[in-house]
């Protein structure tokens, strides 16, 4: 049937040409952009929060360049001074200047937030992997998790901040424990579905070591949610920091961070409210940008899982 | 006047890196109580024109053009309501995967009679009653029980019966069925095909399949449309397609098909496959959708698209070398 | 369906055995001498040696846990150091304004979060899905505290509609009740509010691209019922898990909105017992909160099988 009969090479030059009339776009046309526009364009908030987080590391590493003054110099003559072109953010009831040791107060939340993303990150990693591999342990260790997971983590922080002195040192760790859980069970799942697909048990099956198929099949596709959970981590930390500061369980007094800034303040919030508000606009400022560049690292890195949550 | 008439229909989807034309000026008709085939490789339109009829394209990103005149009043110019009062109740739709098109955690008696509320308002009981007429209509047994039952409780081919059963319970004048049969066992296949046709006649309905496979076409269709690259290259009565395809694309979708017992005859007949892959939509094509894929192809087909030409009573190609009659006699 | 509750009880007993464990080690797990922690700083020698006999530290830690774990089994969670009451009766005087701050915000933040979530899914990448998702991102951000003194500062300093801080006991009244817990219940739920929203949109959204809600609009199903009835009973089974989940902010959050809205409950228990380094206090509090949690999702559990005919284990 189907034969070249009815088509007639023959006729090439005796063809008629009946031409389509052409056919018109019914929306405008999509504008391609490049470049770094273009990136932003495409991924506004990974370059505002990114742009945000840059700007307060900065700020945290250069603090004494910031037309600061020493955050911790007492002066009981200049208490409680309202905001000023002298006092930008006012003092405090200690005379302490609250713009100098707001910006200061930068390096504590900062430090302890890439600190827990970090640490909980590379911990959490290999439990995880740990009990993904090893099937005797994946048992034990996930009831523990699943135990600790039951405790609030605000809750463990607090209980672990309890038994120590207060130390910068010591909020990372208590905080780590409390994101370890949640970070072993990501990565865990993540390998357990991993280890289904076709080209992991081909590795397997060709005799490749479990060392050499984690290093080649599962790190790298660990690498994507992992750095999303490091982000909001790393938000979180700073959020649990200010809370643990605040109630009084978190670091000294000495050491400025924006949770003990607001705590000292608390007594006077109804008359001095602007001693909270201040590092409270720059600890949410921040944590926002933070959380804004896990959503958009999310976003590319990880499609996924931006589809599930 | 045709039940249903589209015309010059475009759909066309936004996204990042262009304007993807799903279907790019397609035209043709349905008479009341006819069945018509839209065949055509996966991503040639065939199905987008399916949705593009009961408007469910999301909008944005998609955008319908055109006329879709169904018994002469324009679909793309009703408001939502009135889209929501045809939808169901004069024009149906069933689809492809009869495991995912029901809703899992609804009983089946509760979607079927769904259609009936809204269209006709009855009342929860006697909806219940009509869907377990409608589940006897299409070949279920134990009605009763099954009207309680979930989607998971049943097999596949099961489902697509209750997807007819939802699809027919109004009596609608035009069922668009895409890829009905696609997803189901072959011995399943034919039973749908055939409940199908018996319920046409029943219902009195026209009907739309949109498919790939030809030999689904060969049992149900009247009239055939052949699309390519979201434009229609042939259109002909089904017998007329089978025996003198005019369309090179048509050609080679008839000689990749594989013959029954063709490996008894002794004759070797090789699969024939058409070389290539299907243009991206994305870039204006120009010249003949198909170009890039004929062995026939010329300076002529890759600058000017040909137009769609009667080339015998009743048989139309989109082609510059496709034989008319009148020169092949 | 039977066998499905059981086995999830039974699943709960390691996590809950686990949990014992760890709050009972928490504190042999600092560096250094328990009852010397706990003293503090200032402690003379005897403080220590009387603290050290009230923990029974001169006994064998299993021995301990053993009997730590029985006195649980019986109700009695120690006696607190510092005021040498029971932690169990400490914590019965406490529990009404948490709870009552508890269920109001869960009533509350579920009732404004849901349909926020629902709402943004279906007008997806519009003004109005940019603004609820921007309200998340921004309850995610601010500390709860926060959020309780600019509600309180706005609404009970400068409008003076609502009393700035305390509690007064359901018993004296509803209006009365409800009044002092309004400000604190939107504070703490602004973390929950923006969790659920969050969930619920994803879940809509992944709901919405189903086959199924396609062969709902073809039948001529209107939004409201294609939200409502076709989608949100399918997407109902990620939101309620993370309703229960969510339940470890609230905790989190309470013991931080107590302290800003002078709330006696067991939050400003749980404060005052870290200040004082009261640790049965702490152990206690810790517990019964996590093995509060742990219920909360072992209902949730039971309850998916209501929204999905296909779990049924």
């Amino acid at each position: 049937m189907a034969s070249a009969s009815v088509l007639s090479p023959a006729d090439v030059s005796a063809a008629k040409v009946a031409a389509a009339a052409p056919m018109g776009d019914i929306m405008p046309p999509v504008k391609a952009r490049h470049g770094l526009w273009g990136f932003i364009y495409r991924n506004p908030t990974i370059a505002i929060g990114g742009g945000i987080v840059l700007l307060m590391v900065i700020m945290a590493v250069f603090a004494p360049l910031f037309w600061t003054v020493d955050p911790t110099a007492l002066a009981p003559a200049r208490r409680t001074r309202e905001p000023s072109a002298e006092y930008w953010f006012g003092t405090d009831m200690l005379g302490r200047d609250v713009y100098s040791r707001v910006i200061y107060g930068a390096r504590v939340s900062l430090i302890v937030g890439f600190s827990v993303a970090i640490c909980a990150s590379i911990i959490g990693l290999t439990i995880g992997l740990v009990s993904g591999f090893v099937r005797w342990a994946d048992s034990i260790v996930m009831r523990v998790m699943d135990g600790m997971m039951s405790i609030p983590p605000i809750l463990l922080a607090i209980a672990l901040m309890a038994l120590t002195r207060g130390s910068v040192q010591n909020v990372i760790i208590a905080i780590t424990i409390a994101e370890v859980p949640r970070v072993s069970r990501l990565v865990r799942g993540v390998v357990l579905s991993l280890r289904e697909q076709p080209y992991v048990d081909a590795a397997v099956a060709a005799g490749t070591r479990t060392p050499v198929i984690i290093w080649r099949h599962i790190l790298p596709n660990t690498i994507a949610p992992m750095t999303v959970q490091a982000t909001f981590i790393c938000a979180s930390a700073m959020i649990t920091e200010s809370i643990l500061s605040f109630i009084g369980a978190g670091t000294p007094p000495i050491i400025p961070s924006w949770g003990n800034i607001m705590a000292e303040g608390r007594a006077l919030w109804q008359v001095k409210p602007y001693i909270v508000f201040f590092p409270a606009v720059f600890l949410s400022i921040t944590v926002l940008a933070v959380n804004m560049l896990g959503d958009g690292l999310r976003d590319t890195l990880d499609p996924r899982m931006a589809k599930r949550i | 006047m045709a039940l249903l008439e589209v015309d010059n229909l475009q759909t066309h989807f936004r996204s990042r890196d262009g304007i993807n034309r799903a279907v790019d000026g397609v035209s043709f008709h349905v008479e009341a109580r006819e069945t018509v085939a839209i065949v055509g490789e996966s991503g040639c339109g065939k199905s987008v024109t399916a949705m593009s009829i009961l408007r469910l394209i999301p909008e944005p990103p998609g955008k319908i053009a055109g006329a879709i005149r169904f018994n002469g009043r324009d679909l793309l110019k009703c408001s939502d309501r009135e889209m929501r009062d045809i939808r169901g109740n004069e024009i149906s739709m069933i689809f492809q995967e009869p495991m995912t098109s029901l809703n899992p955690v609804l009983t089946v008696g509760r979607q079927i009679g769904e259609t009936l509320r809204l269209h006709q308002g009855l009342s929860a009981q006697a909806a219940e009653n009509r869907a377990v007429d409608m589940l006897n209509l299409v070949g279920i047994p134990e009605a009763r029980r099954r009207v309680r039952e979930y989607p998971h409780q049943l097999s596949g081919g099961m489902r697509q019966r209750v997807m007819i059963a939802i699809a027919l319970a109004c009596n609608p004048k035009l069922l668009i069925a895409d890829e009905p049969t696609t997803a189901l066992d072959v011995t399943i296949q034919a039973q749908i095909l055939d409940l199908m046709r018996d319920l046409k006649r029943t219902v009195g309905a026209a009907i739309v399949i949109i498919t790939h496979d030809l030999g689904v076409v060969a049992e149900v269709a009247e009239r055939v449309i052949v699309m390519y690259a979201g434009r229609k290259v042939e259109e002909a009565e089904v017998g007329r397609l089978f025996r003198n395809p005019r369309h090179p694309y048509t050609q080679g979708l008839l000689g990749s098909m594989p013959k029954l017992g063709s490996s008894l005859t002794g004759v070797e007949t090789r699969l024939q496959e058409i070389p290539g892959v299907v243009p991206s939509l994305k870039r204006k094509l120009e010249g003949c959708v198909f170009a890039s894929r004929c062995a026939h192809a010329t300076d002529l087909c890759t600058k000017v698209a040909p137009a769609l030409e009667e080339k015998a009573p009743g048989h139309i190609a989109a082609c510059h070398y496709a034989l008319k009659d009148a020169l092949a006699a | 369906m039977f066998a499905y509750v059981v086995r999830r009880v039974l699943a709960t007993i390691p996590v809950m055995a686990v949990v014992a464990l760890f709050v009972f080690s928490l504190l042999y797990i600092a560096p250094g001498d328990p009852a010397a922690v706990i003293a503090g700083d200032q402690a003379t020698p005897e403080d220590v040696e009387r603290i050290r006999a009230s923990l029974g530290l001169d006994r064998p830690y299993l021995v301990r846990f053993g009997a730590w774990v029985f006195d649980i089994l019986r109700g009695d969670l120690g006696v607190s150091i510092f005021t040498n009451l029971p932690v169990s009766l400490m914590i019965k005087q406490r529990l009404e304004p948490t709870l009552s701050l508890m269920v109001v915000t869960l009533i509350l933040a579920v009732s404004i979060a849901v349909p926020m979530g629902v709402i943004a899914a279906a007008r997806v990448g519009t003004f109005v899905d940019k603004f609820v998702m921007a309200f998340a991102v921004l309850g995610f951000s601010v500390p709860v505290f926060v959020v309780g003194y600019l509600l309180a500062y706005v609404f009970a300093l400068e409008l003076e509609w609502l009393p700035v801080q305390g509690y007064t006991p359901f018993s004296e009244g509803f209006f009365p009740w409800i009044e002092n817990l309004i400000l604190p219940a939107v504070a703490l739920g602004s973390v929950y509010i923006a969790l659920i929203a969050r969930i619920t949109r994803a879940s809509m959204l992944e709901v919405l691209q189903q086959d199924y809600i396609r062969t709902a609009r073809a039948k001529g199903a209107g939004q409201r019922s294609i939200l409502f009835l076709h989608a949100l009973k399918n997407a109902a089974v990620p939101i309620v898990t993370v309703i229960g989940i969510g339940i470890a902010l609230l905790i989190g959050g309470a013991v931080v909105t107590e302290s800003v809205f002078a709330i006696p409950g067991l939050g400003r228990l749980t404060v005052d017992a870290i200040l004082r380094r009261d640790y049965p206090v702490i152990q206690g509090v810790v517990l019964l909160f996590s093995f509060t949690y742990v219920l909360v999702n072992l209902l949730i559990d039971i309850l998916y099988t209501l929204f999905d005919p296909r779990i049924r284990y």
